[in-house]
C-alpha cells in the first residue's frame, strides 16, 4: 500500500462518511448523544485538506501524521481511539521498512491493540472494536497464508459487515451507551458503523487501485 | 431549529469570545487551540484546569478565576476537547507546584486528558507533575467493574469550587487530589429531562420525547437514563431523584449537607426553587440538615428543560473551601 493509494482511500472515506451522515446520525441519536457523525466528518474533513502535504511521505510518516492530526481535531472518544490506531500502524510501518501484506496486517493489529488498551473495552462490549479485533485476526490469517489482495479485501469487508451487525443485540458496556443497559439491544453501535464502512472504503479503493 | 446563530460553525468561537469580553476583569481567551484562563496567572499554587465538551455552560469557563479555576479548555459541543488544549492550557497556568486536571467521567474526556497527562512531561523540555480527579457523580448510571462508571455532572462545580479554594492556600498536588477525590465520593446527582437538546451542527433534537413523558436519569448530553416515564406532580419526581441520592450516598441521621438544584439550561428559575423546596424538605424527612445550598444553571445541556438534585455531604473541611472566597463569572462570594 503506497501512499497515494493511503491519499486515495482517505478522500474515498470521507465521501463515504457524508453519504452515510443520516445513517450515522440516527445511530447515534438512538443510544449516543448525537455527535458522531459531526466528529467523523471533522477529522475526515481535516485530514483531505492536509493532502498536498502528505504526499511526499512515506506511508509511516504520512499515517503518523494523520493520527497526530486527529488526534487534535476529532476530540471526544474517536479522537484518541483513531490517533492511537494510526500511530500504532505508523509504528509497526516504520520498524519493518515494508509495504507487504504481512506487514500491514501487522500494523493494523498493532494499532487495533492500541485502541483496546485506550479505551479498556474488548470484543462484544457494542463498540468499534466488534469490528476491528475480528478484521485484524482475519488479516493476520490471510496474509499468514499468503493470501492475495483481492481475496484479503473482500474477506475483510466481509467480517467487518459481519462484525457492525453483531452489536446489534449487544448490551453496551462501554462507551456512551453503557448507561442504557438492555435500552441498547437493537441497535446497531454508531462506532462500530462508521469503522464497517471506514474498512469497507478502504477494501474498495484497494480493489480498484492496485 | 430556532437558535440565535449565524454560522453554525462559527457558534463555538463567537460565543466563547462573548464571554470572554464580558468577564474581561477576570479571563483571557487563547484560540489555535482554544483554552481560557485567568486574567492574572496565579502563582505559587497548584494550577487546576478543567474541560469538556462545550454546551454545558457555565461549567467550565465560568469557573475560572481567584478560588477556583485557573484555566479551562472547550471542546466543541458535546465533545471532549482534545490533548493540544489540555497542553497548551497547562504551559500557561503552570506555577511550578503542578497541575491537577478535573475531569468528568466520560470515556473521551477520560482518554483525552489521560493522552494530554502522558504528553505533558516532555512538551518543551517543562517538568510539569500533574494528577486527575474524576468526578463520577451522576448516580443514575450503576457503577460496575465492566461499565465507564458513572458520568461526571453537576457535583462537579462542588469539586472545582473547594479544590480550588484549598489550592489557593498553597497546598500541594496531592492534597488537592485528596480533597477533589474526598468530595466526589460524597456528592451524588440525579437528573431529570423534560425535553430534548438540540445541538447547533446537528440542527434537530437529540432524543424523541412526548408531551407528557420525561427520561428519569438523564445525563447532561441528552443521552438516556434510566427510564422513560409519565409526566407526573413535581412532588413525585423528586421523591424519585432523592431516593436515588439516599440509595447512593446512604447517609447517617443528623449528616450535614449541601444541596444543588441545577437547571439544564431551560427550566425557569421558578421552576427550579419550586424543586429545591421540595427536595429539601424529603430531605429534611430523612434527618438530613441542609446548610449549604446553590439553586440556578450551573451544569447545563444546551436547551434542555429539566434538572438535577446533587447533595454533597459535608464535613467541616468541605465546608470551609466552599464558604471560602471566590471570583468567578458564573460564582462569586466573600470578596
Amino acid at each position: 500500500m503506497t501512499t497515494s493509494v493511503i491519499l486515495q482511500s482517505l478522500l474515498d472515506i470521507h465521501a463515504t462518511i457524508l453519504q452515510h451522515e443520516s445513517e450515522i446520525e440516527s445511530l447515534d441519536r438512538a443510544i449516543g448523544d448525537g455527535d458522531h457523525y459531526i466528529n467523523m466528518k471533522r477529522g475526515a474533513s481535516a485530514i483531505v485538506e492536509m493532502h498536498d502535504e502528505l504526499a511526499d511521505l512515506t506511508p509511516d510518516a504520512a499515517l503518523n501524521k494523520i493520527g497526530l492530526k486527529l488526534l487534535s481535531t476529532i476530540g471526544g472518544a474517536s479522537g484518541p481511539l483513531l490517533a492511537s490506531f494510526f500511530m500504532g500502524m505508523a509504528k509497526v510501518l516504520k520498524e519493518k521498512g515494508d509495504t507487504s501484506a504481512k506487514t500491514y496486517a501487522l500494523a493494523f493489529a498493532s494499532g487495533v491493540d492500541l485502541i483496546r488498551q485506550r479505551g479498556k473495552a474488548d470484543v462484544g462490549e457494542k463498540t468499534m472494536l466488534d469490528v476491528l479485533i475480528p478484521v485484524a485476526n482475519r488479516f493476520s490469517e490471510l496474509a499468514n497464508a499468503n493470501a492475495d489482495n483481492k481475496t484479503i479485501c473482500e474477506a475483510l469487508a466481509d467480517t467487518a459487515e459481519a462484525g457492525m451487525r453483531s452489536t446489534m443485540n449487544l448490551i453496551a458496556t462501554k462507551g456512551r451507551a453503557a448507561g442504557l443497559g438492555e435500552r441498547a439491544i437493537g441497535h446497531i453501535d454508531p462506532g462500530a458503523k462508521s469503522c464497517q464502512l471506514m474498512i469497507m472504503t478502504v477494501c474498495n479503493a484497494l480493489l480498484k487501485h492496485e | 431549529m430556532k437558535k440565535f446563530i449565524n454560522k453554525v460553525d462559527d457558534v463555538l468561537v463567537e460565543s466563547l469570545s462573548g464571554f470572554a469580553a464580558a468577564h474581561s476583569d477576570i479571563v483571557s481567551l487563547h484560540l489555535n487551540p482554544n483554552f481560557l484562563t485567568r486574567k492574572q496567572k496565579a502563582l505559587n499554587k497548584v494550577a487546576i484546569i478543567s474541560g469538556g465538551g462545550s454546551g454545558h455552560e457555565p461549567l467550565h469557563a465560568g469557573y475560572i478565576g481567584y478560588g477556583m479555576l485557573d484555566a479551562a479548555c472547550p471542546g466543541h459541543v458535546f465533545t471532549s476537547p482534545t490533548p493540544d488544549q489540555m497542553l497548551a492550557a497547562a504551559e500557561s497556568v503552570h506555577a511550578n507546584k503542578g497541575v491537577l486536571f478535573i475531569v468528568k467521567n466520560y470515556a473521551g474526556d477520560v482518554m483525552n486528558f489521560e493522552m494530554a497527562a502522558e504528553m505533558l512531561p516532555i512538551v518543551n523540555g517543562l517538568h510539569i507533575e500533574s494528577a486527575t480527579v474524576l468526578t463520577s457523580d451522576d448516580c443514575a448510571v450503576i457503577n460496575s467493574t465492566y461499565t465507564t462508571g458513572r458520568r461526571g455532572v453537576a457535583g462537579t462545580v462542588i469539586v472545582e469550587k473547594c479544590v480550588g479554594s484549598l489550592a489557593e492556600t498553597g497546598a500541594d498536588l496531592q492534597s488537592c487530589k485528596l480533597l477533589g477525590d474526598k468530595i466526589n465520593q460524597r456528592t451524588a446527582s440525579m437528573g431529570v429531562a423534560l425535553t430534548s437538546c438540540t445541538v447547533p451542527a446537528a440542527g434537530r433534537p437529540t432524543f424523541d420525547i412526548g408531551d407528557n413523558e420525561l427520561e428519569m436519569g438523564v445525563g447532561i448530553h441528552g443521552e438516556p437514563g434510566r427510564k422513560r416515564a409519565q409526566m407526573d406532580e413535581a412532588d413525585a419526581i423528586t421523591q424519585e431523584l432523592v431516593n436515588a441520592i439516599l440509595d447512593t450516598l446512604k447517609p447517617v441521621p443528623n449528616s450535614e449537607a449541601l444541596l444543588l438544584i441545577n437547571g439544564f439550561g431551560a427550566t425557569p428559575l421558578m421552576e427550579l426553587y419550586l424543586l429545591y423546596n421540595t427536595a429539601a424538605n424529603l430531605f429534611k424527612q430523612h434527618g438530613i440538615r441542609i446548610t449549604r445550598s446553590l439553586v440556578g444553571n450551573y451544569t447545563t445541556a444546551l436547551d434542555m428543560a429539566g434538572a438535577s438534585v446533587t447533595l454533597c455531604l459535608l464535613d467541616d473541611e468541605i465546608k470551609q473551601h466552599w464558604d471560602s472566597p471566590v471570583h468567578t463569572a458564573a460564582l462569586r462570594w466573600g470578596k
